[in-house]
């Protein structure tokens, strides 16, 4: 391969430094943005014009702010504070079990095309504190930040999990229409309802390992709070 | 009620969001107690700009019309990138009500306070089955009716409304805009051929008689450059004409169907660890004020490598289910 092909990939090579290094994402995005387009010839203003392009043309993906101005007069009143009364309620409540029963949900809502999930609309609000009071009721003392943070990042994946292996379930979902048409652009025919069913193991699957891991995060946190000073 | 709807389109709501942007934009310079008011008002209304902006468009028109359009967006981009390397953008002052105040109210409002958050799941549904409303659009009008609904119920001062959508933006902080400016490079990436040349190097280095490596390279092929494009449908393309036609479906003639669905969910293994992928791991780790900005890639590290190897295996097996 010459060269001047392998140059193209510049770009790639910025961002994985540029992340490694951890300066900030913007800047790395930026930089390896504008390199990459230098390397195929483009001109400074012409760079301009495909950043403000594509960044206009993918609104959609920022659309949560419109979500932010309600979940912030919730918390106001108490919302987190009423998941947290709900869940102490129920004594068998544990965060692996908060969570797996959300992944339940998310993933079989979504396989029908049913969307009832999303950081903003249900993991802050809801998941997460519920989450973070499972685990703080069975704890005598306040649970340590480094382990909030890492039952966020749970709470967090099982939103992504969740959604991710169920989407493709439901045939009018937008990966497998573009599944189809990918295919289809190369004269191969296939039907929406093989990629959904082919879908389904794999979805299964992916369940399994979540709640087996999400199961052994609880025995983690059980450690944990034994270490505190002990459990209630 | 029909023709009421349908009346509203993705445009209205992306006005709707831009100014909810730039009132925020307009508390932050007012804000004494932040201490970057400026440059964090400043970042909140280029940022309801670029929605506004978009409204001024039409895909459709002549490139040289949007032309000025695009690059005062692309302009603003890097203004605002400026802004965040700086560290000129910060959060402020919201009057937030104390700890105490908050177990009132929760005894106060109960389970009540769920409604305004569980409408918005409820609209979407309605709207797509009764008015086959497109989920984004049911969105958007949902989080407006969830709006209404909470001060309805709690009636809080109106500069405290905006105060509170204000507190959450800041939190989440300039990561909001990492979504689209990667999308923006993906672009960039897509029109300098980096798929290409990728899926050559890939397919240069798998035996060309082996079943299993064609498997192998195909779905750690997604997601790579997933990881790379932070998108798996960006990759599917690529990969797929590149890696997956060619090898895995024509030489060794496996189902296409089965092959397809299975290398779009490899694709979403590379999505779950990388930072590139911001809307799914970079934004929730600023949205849940996690400590560790990385932490939710690292919740999702394991099941995401174990997902790949599951892939692999069924993508060899059912790959030859006819």
């Amino acid at each position: 391969m010459e060269v001047s092909e392998l140059l193209r990939l510049s770009g790639v090579v910025i961002v994985v430094l540029g992340l490694l290094f951890k300066f900030n994402p913007l800047l790395v995005v930026l930089v390896a943005g504008v390199t990459t387009g230098l390397v195929s010839h483009l001109s400074l203003v012409e760079i301009l014009e495909a950043i403000g392009n594509a960044f206009v043309s993918n609104r959609a993906m920022s659309m949560l702010v419109l979500t932010l101005p309600v979940i912030g007069i919730c918390e106001r009143y108490g919302l987190r504070e009423q998941a947290e009364h709900v869940i102490k309620k129920i004594a068998a409540a544990t965060t692996g079990r908060v969570i797996s029963l959300y992944i339940l949900i998310r993933q079989a809502t979504v396989a029908v095309g049913l969307i009832i999930g999303g950081h903003p609309a249900m993991v802050r609000p809801l998941i997460s504190p519920m989450a973070e009071a499972a685990a703080a009721a069975k704890s005598i003392k306040e649970l340590p930040p480094s382990l909030v943070d890492k039952i966020r990042g749970m709470a967090a994946s099982s939103e992504n999990l969740g959604n991710f292996f169920g989407q493709n379930i439901f045939p009018a979902a937008g990966g497998v229409i573009y599944i189809v048409s990918t295919m289809s652009n190369a004269g191969i025919v296939i039907e929406p309802i093989d990629v959904a069913l082919w879908s389904i193991p794999t979805g299964i699957a992916a369940l399994i390992v979540a709640v087996a891991r999400y199961m052994v995060f609880d025995k983690q946190i059980s450690r944990e709070i034994e270490k505190l000073g002990g459990a209630k | 009620m029909k023709a009421l709807l349908s009346a509203i389109t993705l445009e209205h709501l992306y006005l709707s969001a831009g100014i909810v942007l730039r009132i925020c934009a307009i508390q932050s310079v007012a804000d004494k107690k932040n201490p970057h008011r400026i440059g964090t008002g400043l970042f909140w209304l280029l940022f309801g700009l670029t929605f506004l902006t978009g409204n001024f468009i039409d895909p459709k028109a002549d490139p040289a019309i949007n032309r000025p359009y695009y690059i005062a967006a692309g302009s603003m981009v890097v203004a605002m990138t400026a802004i965040a390397c700086l560290k000129k953008i910060s959060v402020g002052f919201y009057n937030e009500s104390t700890k105490t105040q908050k177990l009132e109210y929760r005894a106060r409002f109960g389970n009540a306070i769920f409604i305004p958050l569980l409408i918005i799941p409820i609209v979407i549904f309605s709207l797509s089955i009764a008015f086959k409303i497109n989920a984004l659009i049911g969105l958007g009008i949902g989080a407006v009716i969830g709006f209404i609904i909470a001060i309805c119920m709690t009636r809080p001062k109106a500069v405290q409304m905006s105060n509170e959508g204000r507190r959450v933006i800041d939190a989440i902080g300039w990561a909001i805009i990492l979504s689209q400016f990667l999308a923006a490079l993906g672009f960039l990436f897509n029109k300098a051929g980096v798929g290409e040349v990728i899926a050559v190097l890939v397919s240069s280095v798998i035996p060309e008689n082996s079943y299993l490596m064609s498997v192998v390279a195909y779905a750690l092929g997604m997601m790579i450059f997933t990881m790379i494009m932070g998108n798996a449908f960006a990759a599917f393309a690529v990969i797929t004409t590149g890696i997956g036609i060619p090898l895995v479906i024509n030489l060794f003639g496996a189902n296409p169907a089965a092959v397809g669905a299975l290398a779009m969910v490899a694709g979403y293994c590379g999505t779950l660890i990388t930072p590139m992928a911001a809307n799914f791991n970079v934004v929730p780790a600023a949205l849940l004020e996690m400590k560790d900005k990385n932490g939710v890639i690292k919740a999702q590290l394991p099941m995401a490598l174990i997902m790949i190897i599951v892939n692999i295996i069924f993508m060899y097996i059912f790959g030859m289910i006819k």
